[in-house]
């Protein structure tokens, strides 16, 4: 029984990294670029929804999609301001610059606001304990694993079959080449960017309904996690960032279930190294050519 | 554009220039009335004003804050006390970096500092070399006064210690609570966690208790579900749980959200006002905290301070206010019995505090430069404190 539980603590866990390295992955995916601020955009979503319920308080789906909206802006504006410029620079020169990003909007918001952490109000969503044979299951953290599933469908279709998943898909295979057909390339990778922000902006909401307890710095820990899980599932891919955040979950959790809660992070950190010696593509990389 | 970029690296310059003179300007002011050589003393104050536990860094410098504006009315010996305050960030390092700025920088003539274990270690060794009194508020680790065996001669305190506080907490729960066995979770980042729970267990198995789980986390964790399931199923009576209330009140909520129902206590590391929003009221119930004070203690030194705290910042004072504002006249009777800013003497005078009644007891240093007083047992009821009982040492 313990076992079920602790995977049943494990899979809601792994359905918020799931739930950033959707957008993490789709971001590396088009631009090759491991964008370090997608933990902080997420943290600005999850301020953006506490303040959206504390001071105008509206409901979850408003706040939800304020936080998705104002994120995706955010989410244009750094590519716009700080990645576009270093479009043909090195791969590190884009890396330094994402990880300064990063700290800009930690604290950035620690200057604006301060670093005292805030407790989401817990009448957002009812929060009902289901009893199954002894396994505890909380109804959050069954929306949690829904919204992951919902959201990876959906960008599986944007992907897959519309005008603008195709654009993304050919400037991820050849920018040059996209951009002599005729597509507008900045336009595109825009849009990328935007959709992945949105993503880390929901997910930064249900990260605050579930956990309570929101913090400027509160997206580096996630984001890395997020990270980890993208590269487990094959960097790009988009359901490798969904089952590498799941299992990444189970994995922390059975792992502290057996008494070494404190080897949990890392466990994470030598999983990376693990699948980065042994099959760099991730676990989802061989079959799949196309890495949009 | 050749003449612009000129143009601008000419005032960059100038700016730079000018920035430098400030500074400079600046220092020479300080270091002229700095060590209490004018009419005021300067006093350090080397906080938690931001990061992890900023809330207990911003309570003690309110406390501070009030009984200067209190101990200035009269001044002592004819001077009047100066804060200055820096921001350690809730972080080790920085609260080392803060202390040596204090002693160098600004020339205090003691510092006040800081509000855990383990800033305040980070400032131990700034305060000895420098031969600058420090005292803590807050900090309840033993080593920070007595390093094996060894008495830090210009380090104090104004709380009790953590073993003390381990030794009611696990009486209480032998004695009032009736429990067989009980469970331990601490922060293992942290030495004043770490302290309170070995106390604890001493205490606990010495009364006849039993440990059946002992787990461990690192401050900054939002998720404990999987250890909480594995403490679970170790069936404890009891759970002794001595963190800080970011990563508590998370704990508390996600144990009852298990369905571990069993008493859940600690100590004053919980005391904060956003321990009840994070975790929320109704799982709070059925927990207890061992602290220092409490603000419905019908006490007449108590209530005088409060009705003080709550005219100057419209709240009441948790323990940390309390004990900000104890440690200034616990300093402020030092100076004055001195009879000099000299920090050596305020030293020994320090050491020699005897009865001096303060809000949060009566204080005696015994030879550790550790103060004798009572501890407070309180009980969380729909999220407000409640005054349970008081345990003498």
């Amino acid at each position: 029984m313990e076992l079920i539980q602790q995977l049943v603590n494990g899979i809601s866990l792994g359905s918020i990294y799931a739930l950033i390295a959707l957008g993490y992955t789709m971001v590396y995916g088009i631009v090759r670029l491991i964008n370090f601020a997608h933990g902080d955009v997420f943290m600005i979503g999850s301020f953006v929804g506490f303040y959206a319920v504390t001071s105008f308080h509206v409901g979850f789906f408003p706040a939800l999609l304020l936080a998705m909206v104002s994120c995706a802006i955010l989410g244009v504006c750094i590519e716009r301001i700080a990645y576009k410029p270093l479009r043909n620079a090195t791969k590190i020169a884009v890396l330094i610059t994402a990880i300064g990003v990063s700290l800009l909007i930690e604290y950035g918001t620690i200057y604006l606001r301060g670093a005292q952490p805030e407790a989401y109000p817990s009448t957002v969503l009812p929060d009902k304990k289901i009893e199954v044979l002894g396994v505890t299951v909380n109804s959050q953290s069954l929306l949690i694993l829904g919204v992951s599933i919902v959201l990876m469908i959906l960008l599986q279709f944007i992907v897959h079959k519309t005008k603008i998943g195709k654009a993304m898909r050919a400037v991820s295979h050849d920018a040059e080449a996209a951009r002599l057909m005729g597509i507008n390339v900045d336009n595109t990778i825009s849009a990328t960017f935007a959709i992945g922000s949105a993503l880390a902006g929901a997910a930064g909401v249900i990260f605050g309904i579930y956990y309570t307890k929101i913090d400027p710095l509160m997206g580096i820990i996630p984001g890395l996690k997020a990270f980890v899980a993208a590269v487990l599932g094959g960097i790009g891919i988009i359901p490798g960032a969904m089952v590498g955040g799941l299992m990444l979950g189970v994995i922390e959790s059975l792992v502290s279930g057996l008494g070494y809660s404190l080897w949990r992070d890392g466990v994470a950190f030598i999983i990376l190294i693990l699948i980065l010696i042994f099959r760099p593509a991730g676990l989802f990389g061989k079959n799949v050519r196309e890495k949009v | 554009m050749k003449k612009k970029r000129l143009a601008s690296i000419f005032l960059s310059l100038a700016l730079t220039a000018g920035v430098m003179a400030g500074c400079g300007g600046q220092k020479e002011t300080s270091s002229s009335s700095g060590g209490g050589g004018g009419d005021t003393i300067k006093i350090g104050a080397n906080l938690e004003l931001s990061g992890g536990v900023a809330s207990f860094g911003q309570s003690i410098a309110e406390g501070l804050e009030l009984a200067l504006e209190e101990i200035n009315k009269e001044g002592i010996n004819g001077k009047k006390l100066e804060l200055v305050k820096v921001d350690n960030k809730s972080d080790a390092a920085e609260a080392t970096n803060g202390a040596i700025k204090l002693v160098s920088q600004d020339k205090v003539a003691a510092i006040i500092g800081a509000a855990t274990s383990t800033n305040t270690l980070a400032q131990v060794q700034v305060a000895q070399d420098n031969k600058i009194p420090l005292i803590t508020p807050t900090g309840t680790n033993p080593t920070i006064t007595n390093k094996d065996g060894k008495v830090n001669d210009f380090v104090f305190r104004t709380c009790f210690i953590d073993p003390f506080q381990g030794t009611v907490a696990a009486k209480f729960a032998i004695n009032d609570l009736k429990v067989k066995n009980a469970a331990v979770l601490i922060d293992s980042s942290s030495d004043y966690s770490k302290g309170l729970s070995a106390a604890f267990k001493e205490a606990f198995e010495k009364e006849g208790g039993k440990i059946v789980a002992e787990e461990a986390y690192v401050a900054k964790d939002t998720d404990f579900r999987a250890t909480l399931t594995r403490i679970k199923s170790a069936n404890p009576e009891f759970i002794f749980l001595p963190g800080y209330y970011e990563e508590v009140g998370l704990i508390v909520k996600q144990a009852r959200e298990l369905g571990i129902n069993v008493p859940i206590m600690g100590g004053d590391g919980w005391d904060s006002p956003k321990l009840v929003e994070i975790a929320g009221k109704d799982p709070l119930n059925n927990t207890f905290i061992t602290n220092h004070y409490s603000s419905n203690d019908p006490d007449q030194k108590i209530q005088d301070f409060v009705k003080a705290f709550k005219a100057k910042y419209n709240k009441s004072p948790d323990a940390f206010s309390a004990l900000g504002y104890d440690t200034a006249y616990f300093l402020a009777d030092a100076i004055k019995r001195a009879g000099s800013t000299d920090p050596e003497k305020i030293k020994d005078a320090l050491a020699k505090t005897k009865d001096l009644a303060l809000v949060s007891g009566t204080l005696t240093l015994d030879k550790n430069h550790d103060p004798v007083k009572s501890a407070t047992i309180l009980e969380y009821k729909d999220g407000q404190q409640q005054f349970k009982t008081k345990v003498n040492p």
